[in-house]
């Protein structure tokens, strides 16, 4: 709910047209589930069934079901099942290596997504270990307030959350931001022009994770793992491959040879802004970052073990007001901020210096 | 009924003026006979001759009538279809009167008589098609607005760059991580193709030959002081026919594609001067196919092949250079083409992208995908129909190949279903800039796929005024008269070309198109990379037309 009320402090940065919740590393009554996998959705009625069915047919047992205690408000339409359930895996996954599970996961989530696309009877956010997320369409503070955040006891060491959603498209819940795949979540301000050739990118990569793309910015979150999971990159490479630097620049750079490489080979996948994306990546480090230009606002500051990544300077004044508030980090063009897991370090990457 | 014998008084054997395409247009009250307009005609189209005037006069208060015979001098069009004006209109430069101009006449019939003695018409030019092309219906209609902001072309800093040569997919790359850093893992063995940043509008294939020394040695010079100077790394390619050995050996070499085609002209020389050249070519292209005239070789007409051009060439004076339609050693495109690819590569080294030219047609993807598969083709141009040429039958021009919008846009799409639209860049040619809308038709194919564009036509007419137009407007590049002095070898025409000026446009024309890209793209909110297949930004207002290039309709 924190999270939300500062959202709600830079009310004049969004249209209210919905809002998604992302939470990682939870705690309350996810605390002893930290190994099994959460699939979070909407379902009707017959969607909820058809889920139950599919996850019994693969084997999946239930071991846990959250749901929000949903409270009617007047801004927000209510739909059958939110949920949150946390499943054991199949018995043959159990002593596969994660990243065996992960595709499994995601597997299972686009099918659930395929089954329930038409009729929209299944909507599926995520589906993995110890990560939760919530939409729904509407104001902010009316769907924190429907979905209970103010009375829930739900807590999480990570939390992100957007109000607003792309515009530029059909109000689509799966449009919401922030978005997740396999344990990397990002979220974006500003429009993504270079959208089209990105999602083709993408799209043809042979992976069955980048579908979807209701959303502009879907592609950074899908960016940020390719750059990381699929190819192996240290994570402020996904700077250097949303925004390459000029072939001037890089010959600084002590591992130009590398950068002038990937420049070339990612050239598709260079935004061109302007966009503020804030990331997390599966060890719980979370990150800033600005496009070349930064026409988009963003700021970073708190104290140590809780840090605000927000757009805007009165978000992380509501959140975090007790803070030395001139050592607050405004990232520029070449600045990627990264927080360490548990916020208990702040550093700014200058792409210049690498 | 037999015809009349002797003199026919009907004339019905001549031609009137009303068949021709140019009909000159000619004033006697402000003639003043000094002859230049006769002197410069390349075609001799009008002379000089005299004329028998009777003029009758009647004087007094009763009608007297005397008549009197003159001779007048006047300048007449010829009524031989050799002879035809080409509407270049030399004369009316040349007039201290404007006393003389051609006016085109739409009604002529040119192509049902210029056939005589059974040879077809052969020409230079383009396509004579003055119909709005299709990259001209082209409009970009993503501009942002409020949900972000446009950029400024003035204040924002704009990379209108692209690659040319072949990129490794990321999967592929050499690299390793060590200390938290990416290396590149030099004892992997990996080949890591070489690659070319360029400014997107390359100068296509114009040989030396086919153009005179000012005009190509106008090109080569703008083309230098954009990359020395301006810092615009403009590339220029040879065309078929060698290259002058001194820029062969001189540093400005990288700023230039040395062709091969079928003919090898020029290729002893480039040869011979491999060991002493101190910097690699900025590429290598194949021709294979050229799309003024698909499926026929080059051509360089005799009366072009004089001693500088028979020197850098490597064959005798006054032959015509005839290049085959295709390359002898090559009976498929599997072995013989790769070998090619694989041959050029290794003359310099594995240091120059290498990468085929071939004529828009139908069977592109086809060609696409075989060099897709080969990891040594550096890309792929493609040259669509509206493409110019020194010289070819009119046929050919008029009605052979393929448009370049659709036949760029479906190899771009063939390559994002394989996922390899960035590997292999491809090139579109043929008719851009054919309106003057260089920048814009340059960024219309950008933004269906294409990586760079090349042009040569249009930088014939804004740098150094070639007169040629759709209308068949001169078009004698192939005679060797150019009144330009642009595409011909015989000093006197040439000498009227100044390559200092040449250069100077070059380089205008080049900052104006930097500028013009600059405001394609900022209004859209592209600066850091140049938006290759961003086809969400374009529309065009016919329905069909949007279907088959996979972009929206807009009216």
């Amino acid at each position: 709910m924190e999270t939300v009320l500062a959202l709600e402090t830079m009310k004049e940065g969004h249209d209210g047209s919905g809002m998604g919740i992302v939470m990682k590393d939870l705690g309350g009554e996810f605390e002893g589930l930290k190994g099994f996998p959460i699939l979070s959705g909407i379902c009707s009625e017959q969607g909820l069934d058809a889920v139950d069915r599919y996850m019994e047919t693969h084997g999946f047992k239930a071991k846990y079901v959250w749901a929000p205690a949903v409270r009617e408000v007047p801004g927000v339409q209510r739909r059958d099942h939110y949920f949150a359930k946390v499943y054991q895996y199949p018995e043959s996954y159990l002593d596969r290596p994660m990243s065996e599970k992960e595709d499994l996961l995601m597997r299972t989530r686009l099918q659930l997504r395929r089954m329930g696309e038409e009729d929209e009877s299944i909507i599926v956010f995520s589906f993995y270990p110890d990560v939760l997320a919530l939409k729904e369409v509407g104001d902010p503070l009316e769907v924190a307030e429907f979905f209970g955040l103010d009375r829930d006891g739900i807590t999480a060491k990570i939390v992100f959350a957007q109000g607003r959603q792309n515009t530029n498209y059909a109000i689509n819940l799966y449009a919401c931001h922030p978005f997740f795949i396999q344990g990397y979540a990002s979220m974006t301000n500003g429009e993504n022009t270079a959208f089209v050739p990105i999602r083709e990118y993408l799209m043809s990569r042979g992976f069955p994770g980048y579908i979807g793309y209701n959303s502009d910015s879907e592609v950074f979150t899908h960016i940020l793992h390719y750059t990381v999971r699929q190819l192996g990159y240290p994570l402020h490479y996904y700077k250097d491959v949303i925004t390459p630097l000029k072939a001037a620049e890089m010959d600084r750079r002590p591992d130009a040879g590398a950068v002038r490489l990937m420049k070339q080979s990612l050239r598709s996948l260079c935004i061109d802004g302007p966009n503020m994306v804030i990331g997390f990546t599966p060890d719980g480090t979370c990150f800033m970052l600005q496009d070349s230009k930064k026409l988009r606002p963003g700021v970073v500051g708190g104290v140590r073990g809780k840090y605000a990544l927000m757009s805007e300077e009165c978000g992380v004044d509501r959140a975090i007001p007790k803070r030395e508030r001139p050592e607050d980090i405004f990232p520029m063009k070449y600045d990627m901020v990264i927080v360490s897991p548990n916020a208990d370090k702040v550093r700014v990457w200058n792409q210049q210096q690498g | 009924m037999e015809p009349a014998a002797g003199v026919r008084l009907d004339n019905n054997h001549k031609l009137s003026l009303r068949e021709f395409p140019y009909i000159v247009r000619w004033r006697d009250d402000r003639c003043k006979r000094c002859g230049r307009c006769t002197a410069v005609c390349p075609v001799k189209a009008i002379e000089a001759t005299v004329k028998v005037q009777r003029t009758v006069k009647s004087e007094g208060a009763v009608p007297t009538p005397v008549a009197s015979r003159s001779v007048i001098q006047v300048v007449e069009q010829v009524t031989d279809m050799e002879r035809y004006c080409v509407g270049c209109g030399s004369c009316t430069l040349v007039c201290p009167n404007e006393a003389i101009e051609p006016e085109f006449n739409p009604q002529n019939k040119l192509l049902h008589y210029k056939n005589k003695g059974g040879d077809a018409y052969k020409r230079g030019g383009r396509r004579n098609d003055p119909a709005l092309s299709t990259l001209d219906r082209l409009k970009f209609t993503r501009i942002s607005m409020l949900t972000d902001p446009a950029l400024d072309a003035g204040r924002h800093e704009f990379r209108v760059r692209s690659l040319l040569g072949r990129i490794l997919p990321p999967e592929e790359l050499p690299l390793t991580v060590e200390n938290g850093r990416l290396v590149v893992d030099k004892s992997s063995g990996k080949f890591i193709p070489p690659v070319r940043e360029i400014f997107p509008i390359m100068i296509g294939s114009m040989s030396i030959g086919a153009l005179s020394p000012p005009m190509w040695e106008g090109l080569a010079m703008g083309v230098a002081y954009l990359n020395e100077v301006e810092n615009i790394p403009v590339v220029m390619c040879s065309g078929e026919g060698g290259m002058p050995p001194r820029l062969l050996r001189s540093k400005y070499l990288k700023y230039f594609i040395i062709q091969i085609a079928s003919g090898y002209f020029g290729w002893d020389e480039i040869v011979r001067s491999l060991p002493h050249m101190v910097e690699d070519p900025a590429a290598i292209e194949i021709k294979y196919g050229q799309g003024a005239k698909p499926g026929d070789g080059g051509l360089l007409m005799a009366q072009k092949v004089l001693k500088l051009i028979a020197k850098i060439r490597g064959v005798p004076q006054f032959v015509d250079l005839a290049s085959p339609p295709t390359h002898q050693t090559k009976y498929s495109i599997e072995e013989a083409v790769a070998k090619m690819i694989q041959s050029m590569s290794m003359a310099w080294g594995f240091r120059v992208p290498v990468y085929p030219k071939i004529s828009g047609t139908k069977t592109a993807k086809a060609v696409l995908n075989n060099l897709a598969r080969n990891p040594y083709a550096a890309a792929l141009s493609i040259d669509g129909e509206d493409g110019g040429t020194g010289a070819a039958y009119n046929v050919s021009m008029d009605k052979m190949g393929h448009p370049i919008a659709s036949n760029l846009r479906e190899c771009y799409l063939d390559l994002v279903k394989q996922g390899k639209q960035n590997e292999l860049p491809l090139i579109a040619a043929g008719g851009i800039g054919k309106r003057g809308n260089l920048a814009a038709n340059a960024a219309a194919l950008i933004m269906l796929g294409a990586s760079a564009v090349s042009v040569g036509k249009y930088l014939m007419q804004t740098a150094a005024d070639c007169f040629g137009d759709e209308y068949n407007r001169c078009n004698l590049c192939n005679t060797g008269k150019c009144p330009r002095g642009i595409t011909t070898q015989d000093p006197k025409l040439y000498r009227r070309l100044d390559s200092d000026k040449v250069a100077e446009r070059v380089v205008e024309v080049f900052k104006a198109a930097d500028v013009e890209m600059r405001k394609i793209f900022a209004p859209m909110g592209r600066s850091t990379e140049i938006p290759i297949g961003m086809s969400d930004g374009l529309s065009i207002d016919d329905k069909a037309m949007a279907e088959r290039l996979g972009i929206s309709y807009a009216c």
